[in-house]
Formats: C-alpha cells, structure tokens, sequence
C-alpha cells in the first residue's frame, strides 16, 4: 500500500492547504462523503500545523487501507523535529508550548478513528492516524 | 491572496474568496484594524462560507480579529459557517465565545444593525 502512497512534503504554512486538498482527493476516491471529509481534513490540518510550528518541516504520508470489507485513510505524519519530552501531557486539552489553542494532537484524535503517537527527542515525531468508511 | 475589504455606510465588508495561509489571515486582521480607524466604522460583517476546514489556528485567528474590531469600536459578526465545518469544529473542541455568528450575509447585517443601536441606547 505504500505504492500507492501520497508524499505531501510540509516546510511551511502553505503546505498545510495542500495537504488538505490532497487528503480530500484520497477521501473521495475511497468513499468518504459529507462531514467525514470535512473531518479528515480538519485532523490534518492540525498535525500539519503542528509540524510547521514545531518541527519545522516533515511530510504527511496519505494511503488507502483496507481492513475487511471497511476501507479508510491511513496518514502518517512525520518530522525530525526536536521530539515531544512528555506526550500525555502534549495529548491534554489546551496544552501547548507553541503558538495554538493546544487543541491541535487532541483534537485530531477525536476526529479520526485511530491515533498512534511516538516520538524520540532530538529525533522526531510521527502520528499514525486512521478512519474507516461507516 | 488577500481578501477584499469593502465599505458599506458603517459596516466593513470582508468576503474570503480562497483558503488563505497564515500570512493573508494576518494581514486581514491588520486590515480590519486600520479600515475601522479610517472609516469609523461600527460592524464588520466575515463571510468565511468559502472555507472548507477551520482548524485551530484559523478559528483562533477569527477570534483575535474579532477583539481587535471591538477594541477599534466595532462589533464583527462571522457568517457562513459550513454545516460540515461546523461539526468539525464542534467535534475538535473549537469555539467562537464572544463573537456573533450568523446564518449568511443578511442574517449578519440584521444581527449588527440591531447590536449597534441597542448599544447607541446605551443598553447591552
């Protein structure tokens, strides 16, 4: 699945748009419709932000997934930033260290299905998100 | 791409044409700012129906525009809030808190016309 795979490079604040307009495209393409797509992007929007203002740059990956007879988006959203030191604490409404509401990672875990985090400081971050078709 | 910014007796028109970056969501807010002061104007009606996502930052963004309009003397109303946009943002923990929303353009005017003269009767 990685063949098909959609790069989305991240360096700047642009880029967040494109790679909402580009999950949107794979949305549709899979099946999503109405407030699903809206939901997909709004998620990647805030892990895309969360790179430019943190890490700098990084890329989100974007696929179609298959499980069963349910088909979803998988997104990988990866930087070689500096690392989260304390990530329960960075997944907790209204914390932030940067310039957000702090509603960024925690607010795209409840609008996704699933939600993998890991980081390693001075080594990046990568969030692991999915969500199925209903 | 910058957004327009029209003036109509006392209100200021802004119409969000595109998805904007950062930089032009800023510069709507320094514009704002300054037309309030020049034209001194009373409203500020935000037509954001062209936006397909508002996330934190934007909605955030949305939120300081408007207390800046309000420390200039003006009231802002945002209309156009997509129903998909709205659940999204509901679902992501996002709120406007102390900013008028409205329906469309129309809604928004009415809602302004009606906040500037019960404020210039002096009540609330």
């Amino acid at each position: 699945m990685e063949a098909d795979a959609t790069h989305v490079p991240i360096d700047r604040d642009g880029d967040i748009i494109a790679a909402r307009q580009k999950a949107r495209e794979l949305a549709v393409h899979v099946g999503f419709s109405g407030s699903d797509l809206t939901l997909i992007a709004t998620a990647i929007s805030e892990v895309a932000r969360n790179i430019v203002v943190y890490a700098t740059r990084g890329e989100i990956v974007l696929s179609a997934v298959q499980r069963g007879s349910r088909r979803g988006v998988l997104v990988v959203a990866r930087d070689h930033g500096p690392g989260i030191p304390d990530i329960e604490r960075a997944m907790r409404d209204g914390f932030s260290t940067g310039k957000s509401l702090g509603l960024g990672l925690p607010g795209a875990k409840r609008l996704m299905d699933e939600f993998e985090i890991v980081s390693e400081i001075g080594k990046g971050t990568t969030v692991t998100m999915r969500k199925w078709t209903r | 791409m910058p957004v327009p910014i029209l003036k109509q007796g006392e209100m200021l028109i802004a119409s969000i044409q595109s998805n904007l970056n950062d930089q032009d969501l800023m510069q709507l807010k320094d514009e704002i700012a300054e037309k309030v002061g020049r034209f001194k104007s009373r409203g500020v009606v935000l037509d954001v129906s062209i936006l397909d996502v508002l996330d934190s930052f934007a909605t955030r963004t949305l939120r300081s525009i408007a207390e800046t309009a309000r420390l200039r003397g003006a009231e802002t109303v945002i209309v156009g809030i997509q129903p998909d946009v709205a659940v999204a943002m509901v679902q992501l923990g996002l709120t406007l808190d102390g900013v008028l929303t409205a329906l469309d353009f129309e809604e928004g005017m009415e809602l302004l016309v009606a906040s500037i003269e019960g404020s210039r009767r002096g009540g609330s």
